[in-house]
């Protein structure tokens, strides 16, 4: 089997930003247990910028590398410039991943984006 | 890293040093073609019948039922391939199960494109075949009926001598896959009314690339490969006769000792599995609890994925396998375990330990160690338990 960079490696053994908010005013989640990838993201967002983030994760070691770096590029960014940040910038981040797993970085930049819906949802029906 | 313990001897095993050895020969002097005349090519030849001897022993054969592959999966397409096609006037269906091993599955599917009928037996929970099932299954265009010994993945033993005396009755050719079984389970093919067997080197203690298919006398079969007149012009190409002597070693030392053998590995094997099932909360064990391959435990942890658990056993010099998408290359966990029942999210989570004897007690603590943290680092992780 084709193995995993390093870093894919560090950010699995050593995920950042593992767990959850509980006042969290952005969650996402994304994926499903059937294709046994599920990453569900949580954000403090102030301001207009992301001030924490933390997630859960069911799915192999991809995934879990993937949802903690993608948690790592988008801490103290602001809703727009999270917005922005592609599935490829973060399997680039992590110095590539094996082509059957770049699904999983479509998870992650999915859950982002997922997140940030949640909140401006909540933000609409607050107005 | 320093302490390393291989618990995938399913997927292969470690060569035998008495089979290294058997084989140096035929890898250094004696290089000679099987099919030459001279010395060292009758060398080769006399190398080549002495192996056929050997496996046609293991199994209650005769050495003329014998013949040589480049494994199991060669052995199941050209059991499968040949029978279809030599006996399609006499009609056009198979029966086989949906737990088969893709060398017979995606075999089966093929011919299905290509007009034969396959009924794909399902399993009960337990991952055994109800004969029953296969009864009502047979037609009168029933040409061949290919259910394996036991499993690869969750180790369940099927009713093989029961199939045999039905195929025997009703006069249907019977194939069976015994890659895992053989060295594991005694097998004679008259007492099993068997008539194709495929087996594999590497699966026993012997070297990659070379297995057998035993072919009962008057089976009525065409050739997968054409070529030269090797193995009396029923498989072409030259012999890879060092591959072949190791073969003949291994299977002698595989079938040699069997119940001790068997003795051993089930005790390592119950002792894990109740050791798993009772340590870590929601872990299920996969296949029959008794009618089981004795090497073999197949467990699934809920709310994990397989492969994390892998890379973390990885980390820690344990080496096992897992049913899980992600470890097929696939979106869909392994089709053994959606067969028995399992929820999709429930497969993905499998880890698949199996012994060999060089695994001692000491290994599988060292295992009963290791692995519960991981799964609770993994649980702690993970979206699905907080839902429930």
């Amino acid at each position: 089997m084709e193995g995993y960079s390093e870093k894919v490696m560090d950010h699995f053994f050593n995920p950042r930003n593992v767990g959850v908010i509980e006042d969290a005013n952005a969650i996402g989640e994304v994926g499903n247990a059937r294709c046994g990838d599920i990453m569900k993201m949580y954000m403090t967002i102030k301001d207009n910028i992301i001030v924490d983030v933390k997630f859960q994760t069911f799915g192999c070691g991809a995934a879990v590398a993937t949802s903690s770096m993608v948690t790592e590029l988008i801490k103290g960014k602001t809703v727009e410039q999270a917005l922005e940040i592609s599935n490829k910038q973060v399997a680039e981040a992590l110095d590539g991943l094996p082509p059957v797993k770049m699904h999983c970085s479509n998870l992650a930049e999915s859950a982002v984006k997922a997140a940030i819906d949640d909140y401006k949802k909540k933000n609409d029906s607050n107005k | 890293m320093s302490k390393t313990v291989y618990l995938d001897n399913s997927a292969t095993t470690k060569i035998h040093p008495e089979v290294v050895e058997s084989m140096m020969p035929y890898l250094t002097q004696l290089y000679g073609n099987a099919s030459s005349i001279y010395r060292i090519g009758r060398e080769s030849r006399k190398a080549v019948d002495s192996a056929r001897d050997l496996v046609a022993k293991a199994l209650g054969a005769t050495s003329s039922e014998i013949f040589f592959t480049s494994g199991g999966t060669e052995a199941d397409n050209w059991a499968i391939k040949g029978i279809a096609f030599a006996n399609e006037k006499k009609g056009k269906h198979i029966i086989t199960t949906n737990i088969e091993h893709h060398a017979v599955l995606h075999t089966c599917q093929y011919l299905e494109k290509i007009g034969f009928e396959v009924t794909y037996l399902p399993v009960k929970e337990n991952g055994i075949v109800d004969v029953k099932d296969l009864e009502s299954a047979i037609r009168k265009d029933t040409i061949l009926i290919s259910v394996m010994f036991a499993n690869n993945e969750i180790g369940t033993i099927q009713p093989i001598k029961e199939i045999g005396e039905i195929a025997k009755e009703k006069g249907i050719y019977f194939h069976t896959d015994a890659v895992q079984a053989i060295g594991n389970i005694p097998i004679d093919v008259n007492t099993l009314n068997i008539d194709l067997l495929s087996l594999s080197g590497h699966k026993f203690n012997g070297p990659k690339g070379v297995g057998a298919l035993y072919i009962r006398r008057g089976v009525n079969i065409t050739n997968l490969l054409h070529g030269g007149a090797q193995e009396r012009t029923k498989r072409a190409g030259t012999e890879n006769v060092a591959g072949i002597v190791g073969l003949g070693k291994a299977i002698e030392i595989a079938t040699k000792d069997i119940e001790r053998k068997s003795i051993y590995l089930t005790k390592l094997r119950d002792m894990t599995i109740n050791k798993l099932l009772t340590t870590i909360p929601d872990t299920i064990l996969n296949g029959d609890s008794i009618k089981r391959l004795p090497g073999n435990v197949n467990v699934c942890f809920k709310y994990i994925e397989g492969e994390s658990i892998l890379l973390m056993l990885d980390m820690k010099g344990i080496y096992a396998s897992s049913g899980s998408a992600c470890t097929s290359g696939s979106l869909d966990p392994s089709h053994v375990l959606l067969a028995i029942g399992l929820p999709h999210e429930i497969a993905h989570g499998s880890l698949r330990l199996t012994f060999s004897t060089e695994n001692t007690k000491k290994d599988i603590e060292y295992l009963l160690d290791i692995l519960p943290p991981i799964v609770e680092r993994l649980r702690e992780m993970s979206p699905l338990i907080s839902k429930t």
